[in-house]
């Protein structure tokens, strides 16, 4: 493989630094003066973090390929600064088999562009009442210790525990999308508040996910495991997770670009665009979330990046999809918000972006401290780069993109994955 | 007419009542006078609306509504159209957007929306260049329906202002309630909402706080003061809901039972029931208060046809309009 010879990059803090990959690993970190046959990436002016591990990734195949393909979605990644997505299992059929988190893994594979990692459902069919082939996922070359029903909630107690007891055995983490049903309603589409109550859509309270993550987090305290809490999107959940931790409680969180800047006001136009699950909530819960990723109480940042076919979105907005892209736009987003907003500095982007996930994930050769002997997986950055985000330029086969027309200061350069090259100023390189 | 030609199509649709000033509510009730008038004659037909089409697009089953509609814009000689959503190709799986696109590509120069869900109607609006009524969508408005009801209101109680109005039931589910709200404040009318806790809109102390209403849990409390009350429909699926223990106890809370008839006439004998209807009698209003002499409840159905010509004529008749 030819090698790759970074010059001049920001490197987590160490300054200006010179960066040689061969095979796909880094080989010297340093000043280099020259690398005989390698390729020059000029990184002047750019901030290299570790490759960016996104822990919620809907890639829609199989099942609605006209949304979003494997291919399309690991393109999408890559323009993002992403090598490495986890898949989450909500496809048709759903990912609850040693076969189908197989087919999966091969089918990321092919693209060459980021690690696609299956997400094992908890459940069968996510049906939410027995359990799914958790261990012989996690046998299979997959080697699955993620799982989630994610767009449902695993919310017979009973079952959940199930599930945590036995992902123990293998070290595995269940990702629990809290949203109880009785609470929330089954057209539950909008933060339940004033708005809501004007605007005549179905509530969806924030005791319902709350209530969730505090029984969660009890029950991996009774048991011993591991749980991890997707899409935090209140300052009561914060609380919560914030308590568990500090009780010694195996618990990490996600949040989501969009509930850490969207707020729930954007339904007013009741635009399909904005509706996401959980939904935009208040800007008092929009600042706790963005403290508590600051101060580690939220581990991760992670994209729910859901696509959807545009007939899918353009219906009234209880009958529309829930979900919108995120992969392209993650990190501007972070970038906008927390390092411009002096929340996070670039090390605490990369801990958010690709550490601590990949860390959650248990994937080794991702998250890394950019050293020698470290895969070569990259995301070079340009912090003072502004972008106004156009959802036609979209690798992403669906256009639901919540940040159409805004301009966010901070975008990725260049996606190194494995020592090549995939992505450059928006584009496949 | 030439009284309301000043207000004459001020906005493009009516989609919610806050659409309207109180000018515009005014001149839409005063010309609604005047089609009321066209009723009462043995030719009711104008030619207002000659050469233009009407669509009543209805998603959601609703009688009462789309044959309104249907007569008003008949009588100002309007072609109208009914499409029911029931077997339409939104229940085929065709896209909202797609299935009014459709509609509107016939020619159409006004929809009529009614649909299930809150907030279809303003969608609408943004995708066609007919002009748009929403005649009921989800649990959002119903801003016609608050003009025929201030309508009826004034025509027995006069004009309304300073006039107290108490609103008593599902206010959670009630599209009605969201727009009477917002006319009859427009209006000048003091407006009591009465509920049991589990049927309040969430976070409407905020709402009310900001508006300027009351709110209530006691149904004896707010009935002595009123001068309407305005019952609304408990929807059948709600009671096994948990919004209520049994449809006896929300009667006994909630329900213009005739004690409560009696009290109301006592403390105020020009006070008036209305009911958006159709109504549960026996629960959450008596048979005689549905059919006593204060009870409007028919003379909202007249009022419907009248107000909807007006609100038509409006839209539709003259020249261009200003957007919304």
């Amino acid at each position: 493989m030819a090698s790759l010879l970074v010059t001049g990059a920001n490197l987590l803090g160490r300054g200006a630094t010179d960066l040689l990959v061969e095979d796909g690993v880094i080989t010297e970190v340093g000043s280099i003066r020259s690398a005989k046959g390698a390729d020059v990436l000029d990184a002047d002016g750019l901030v290299a973090l570790p490759g960016l591990v996104d822990l919620h990734t809907h890639l829609r195949e199989p099942g609605r390929e006209d949304a979003e393909t494997i291919a399309s979605g690991a393109a999408a990644a890559a323009v993002g600064g992403f090598t490495a997505v986890l898949a989450m299992a909500n496809t048709n059929p759903v990912t609850d088999t040693a076969e189908a988190a197989e087919r999966i893994l091969d089918l990321g594979r092919a693209t060459g562009l980021v690690d696609v990692v299956p997400v094992g459902a908890v459940t069968k069919g996510l049906a939410g009442e027995e359990l799914a082939e958790l261990g012989l996922m996690h046998r299979s070359r997959a080697r699955t210790t993620f799982f989630s029903d994610d767009g449902k909630c695993v919310h017979n107690a009973r079952v959940m525990r199930r599930a945590l007891e036995y992902v123990r055995a293998f070290g595995g983490v269940v990702s629990q999308h809290a949203q109880d049903p009785h609470l929330a309603g089954p057209q539950a589409c909008a933060h339940e508040g004033e708005l809501s109550g004007r605007l005549g859509l179905p509530g969806w309270p924030g005791i319902a996910e709350e209530s969730i993550v505090a029984r969660d987090v009890m029950l991996a305290r009774h048991i011993g495991s591991r749980v991890h809490v997707a899409h935090v999107s209140t300052a009561g959940t914060v609380e919560v997770v914030r308590w568990a931790k500090a009780q010694g409680i195996d618990v990490t969180a996600e949040v989501t670009p969009h509930h850490l800047v969207l707020t729930t006001d954007l339904l007013a136009g009741y635009d399909p665009t904005f509706k996401v699950n959980p939904p935009l909530r208040p800007q008092e819960d929009v600042d706790a979330l963005r403290a508590a990723l600051a101060d580690g109480t939220i581990d991760a940042v992670a994209t729910d990046h859901a696509p959807h076919a545009r007939h899918d979105k353009e219906h009234a907005f209880v009958d529309a999809a829930f979900g919108m892209l995120g992969l392209e736009t993650a990190l501007s987003v972070v970038s906008d918000v927390m390092v411009r907003g002096g929340l996070l500095d670039w090390a605490g982007v990369a801990r958010v972006m690709s550490q601590s996930p990949a860390r959650i994930a248990g994937l080794a050769a991702h998250g890394s401290t950019l050293s020698v002997g470290d895969a070569a997986h990259l995301t070079l950055v340009d912090p003072a780069a502004e972008v106004t985000v156009d959802r036609g330029a979209s690798l992403s086969l669906s256009r639901n993109n919540p940040w159409h027309g805004r301009t966010l200061q901070g975008a990725v350069h260049a996606t190194v994955f494995g020592g090549r090259v995939t992505a450059q100023k928006g584009a496949l390189a | 007419m030439s009284t309301t030609t000043t207000a004459r199509r001020t906005h493009r649709h009516l989609l919610s009542s806050a659409d309207l000033d109180r000018g515009q509510v005014r001149a839409i009730l005063d010309t609604a006078a005047e089609m009321h008038g066209v009723q009462q004659r043995e030719v009711k037909k104008l030619p207002t609306l000659r050469g233009r089409t009407v669509v009543n697009l209805f998603f959601e089953d609703s009688t009462r509504t789309r044959s309104s509609f249907e007569i008003a814009g008949k009588w100002l000689s309007a072609d109208v159209i009914n499409i029911s959503g029931k077997g339409s190709s939104t229940s085929k799986g065709e896209s909202l957007r797609d299935t009014v696109l459709t509609v509107a590509a016939m020619g159409v120069d006004a929809l009529v929306i009614r649909h299930h869900a809150s907030g279809a109607a303003q969608q609408v609006s943004q995708w066609v260049d007919a002009h748009v009524v929403n005649a009921g969508d989800g649990t959002h408005e119903h801003p016609t329906q608050a003009l025929l009801d201030a309508y009826t209101m004034e025509r027995r109680l006069g004009d309304l202002e300073g006039r107290h109005v108490a609103i008593v039931g599902d206010l959670t589910h009630s599209r009605v309630v969201r727009s009477n709200l917002i006319t009859l404040r427009t209006l000048g009318a003091r407006v009591t909402l009465v509920a049991p806790p589990t049927l309040m809109p969430s976070g409407i102390g905020a709402w009310a706080a900001a508006e300027g209403f009351a709110l209530s849990n006691d149904f004896d409390a707010v009935l002595p003061t009123a001068d309407a009350v305005m019952m609304l429909r408990v929807q059948r699926e709600r009671m096994s809901g948990g919004f209520f223990p049994t449809p006896r106890e929300y009667t006994v809370g909630y329900g213009l039972t005739r004690p409560r008839l009696d009290v109301l006439m006592a403390a105020n004998p020009d006070a008036v029931i209305c009911h958006p209807g159709p109504m549960n009698r026996g629960l959450e209003i008596s048979p005689d208060a549905a059919d006593a002499a204060s009870s409007l409840v028919l003379d909202q159905v007249s009022a419907g046809v009248a107000v909807r010509m007006s609100v038509l004529y409006h839209l539709l008749a003259g020249g261009e309009g200003e957007d919304s």
